[in-house]
């Protein structure tokens, strides 16, 4: 394989785009919110159950790309058991790391490090923040008191 | 045999005498000589937008270094000359699609603008509640939202010709969509997903017997075979000048002289007219009543060295050439045994467009994948999301071919194809 994909397509990414985290759909979720990249048809549902202000439990089901999967998998992992700010923090690392820049500091990345070989493919870094913007938009809407919602990335 | 001239209409006059050869053609389009990523450009996104030749980019260059003026306004000799280019590239298409008068050949600025043309001047003027739009499933966004939007406006309602499971329009129930109440057909000549070649004559003369006008999108047709505007008999046919070698900004609504001269224009403002007054104006004729503001001229200059281009090789031999390829790449592509492929396996009923999925690879990811390898394609929906829908994907890879490419480049394609697999199948 040429080396910029090796970079890309890394064995954790390959991982869990064959192995999803976090498939199972949630009976009454606390947030839903649907998210799209009408450029490419990838469609996405994500959903949180909340628990004294934390993340308790994630679902999200991603028919995309390998790279919009695995990024949503990845998510799932990243994201349980911290609070609603730290979410966001780790959204934001997730855009830095996607746009090549410094990461903001006390960010445990985990897994998510493997998704700085998107940045050299500008067209994919939408397929990898779909997920993050479907969920960042959630939780602000969570926030205005809307429960379910649709995101688009256009 | 590599024949090297100083222009490139003798260089496929040289290749056409030569009979029809990719690899002379391919020395005459610059950028094909280009590298992606360590390997030679194989490019087989044609379906979007094809390759400029020499000469074409040359035609450009010459009329903004030696003629650039506007046209039809002044007196003076660089005025003469831009109108004359302009004017002489509109013989030149009229020539090309069958002989049709220049009056009824419309400079817009691609196909799109071209149908919109038609979707306002004519439409809003023409249609009402009770009035039926007849479309087929495998329009591109181009002719299927201008007339959605129309339909919304005015009250009339849509339906669609159907497609079935081969990719073929399904004409069992014609009769009963092309209902009497039908004021337009609007269909494609060349599906740009399924590669699928309409038989639109056919359609045209049932929706002409039921009064319609019907228009026909041939921004896959008019590029990769001989037609016949008037062989068609279809009322309207567009296309785009930059999927058959000419530059962008430029596209053709061509339209029979007395339904164009019955129709309100559609831009409104500079030579466009004939007399204004400050309470009222008056339309120029045929076709510069269409053709309001300063038109691309330099793109016009451009497009005539495009249809020499086409002309020299001939129609019939681009196409001869596109179902060799189109042949070959079913077969391969079928040998490769992981993928589903879209429309017509007859390559005789299709155009060099071929649309897969792979079984098991996404093809967003086969597409970065094949560009590494040097292998431009396209992936997504290529503005056909209710064709996608109807075929139960959310995008498809397509490869499409042109005059230049070779079964070489099949063959690279088909190796990059494989190396995803290896890469990425065996889960
Ligand atoms: C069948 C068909 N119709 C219309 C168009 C629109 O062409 P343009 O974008 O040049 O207006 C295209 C090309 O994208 C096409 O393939």
């Amino acid at each position: 394989m040429p080396e910029p994909l090796d970079e890309l397509y890394r064995d954790i990414i390959m991982d869990h785009y064959r192995y999803p985290r976090g498939r199972k759909k949630l009976e009454n979720a606390d947030m839903r919110n649907e998210g799209q990249n009408p450029v490419c048809g990838d469609e996405i549902e994500l959903s949180l159950k909340l628990d004294d202000g934390r993340v308790d439990e994630v679902s999200v089901e991603c028919m995309g790309c390998a790279i919009s999967v695995a990024s949503g998998s990845m998510l799932v992992d990243a994201i349980k058991g911290k609070s609603l700010q730290e979410v966001r923090r780790i959204a934001a690392a997730v855009k830095a790391i996607l746009k090549g820049e410094p990461l903001p500091e006390e960010v445990e990345m985990g897994d998510l490090e493997a998704l700085a070989g998107v940045k050299n493919f500008p067209v994919r870094i939408k397929c990898a923040l779909l997920s993050w913007t479907t969920l960042i938009d959630g939780i602000e809407a969570l926030e205005e008191g809307v429960v379910a919602n649709v995101t688009s990335t256009e | 045999m590599k024949v090297k001239e100083e222009s490139g209409l003798s260089i496929a006059r040289a290749g056409a005498a030569a009979g029809f050869d990719p690899e002379i053609i391919k020395a005459d389009f610059p950028i094909l000589s280009r590298e992606v990523h360590g390997k030679r450009l194989v490019y087989l996104d044609n379906a979007a937008t094809t390759q400029k030749p020499e000469s074409v980019i040359q035609a450009l260059d010459d009329y903004y270094r030696n003629h650039n003026a506007n046209v039809h306004r002044g007196i003076h000799t660089l005025a003469e000359e831009a109108t004359a280019a302009m004017e002489g590239a509109r013989q030149k298409v009229a020539d090309f699609i069958g002989g049709v008068k220049t009056q009824e050949v419309i400079f817009t600025r691609n196909c799109t603008e071209a149908i919109n043309l038609v979707a306002y001047s004519w439409g809003r003027n023409n249609l009402g509640r009770g009035d039926r739009i007849v479309l087929t499933e495998m329009e591109h966004h181009a002719n299927l939202v201008p007339w959605i939007a129309l339909a919304k406006r005015t009250g009339a309602e849509l339906r669609y010709i159907p497609i079935d499971n081969d990719g073929y329009l399904n004409l069992s129930d014609l009769n009963g969509i092309i209902s009497p109440a039908t004021r337009i057909l609007a269909l494609t000549h060349m599906s740009n997903v399924l590669g699928t070649i309409n038989p639109v004559e056919e359609i045209i003369e049932l929706a002409h017997r039921r009064g319609a006008l019907t228009l026909v999108d041939a921004a896959q047709s008019i590029p990769h075979m001989p037609v016949n505007v008037k062989d068609l008999d279809a009322d309207f046919v567009a296309f785009s000048a930059h999927k058959m070698l000419g530059p962008t900004g430029i596209g053709i609504l061509y339209g029979k002289e007395n339904i164009l001269n019955e129709m309100e224009p559609f831009i409104y403002g500079g030579d466009m007219i004939r007399e204004v007054r400050f309470d009222s104006a008056t339309w120029n004729e045929l076709p510069w009543k269409f053709e309001g503001g300063t038109p691309n001229i330099g793109g016009a200059a451009a497009f005539a060295p495009a249809l020499d281009y086409l002309a020299g090789l001939g129609m019939d031999a681009v196409r001869r050439h596109e179902i060799e390829l189109i042949s070959y790449a079913l077969d391969r592509l079928q040998n490769l045994g992981s993928l589903r492929i879209f429309g017509p396996s007859n390559p005789d009923d299709r155009g060099g467009t071929i649309s897969f999925i792979d079984n098991e690879i996404h093809p967003h990811d086969l597409a970065t994948i094949l560009d590494t390898y040097g292998v431009a394609i396209r992936a997504g929906h290529h503005c056909a999301q209710p064709l996608m829908k109807r075929l139960g994907v959310s995008a498809t890879v397509r490869a499409s071919f042109y005059i230049y490419n070779t079964k070489d480049d099949i063959d690279r394609l088909v190796e990059a194809l494989k190396a995803a697999r290896r890469f990425f199948g065996n889960a």
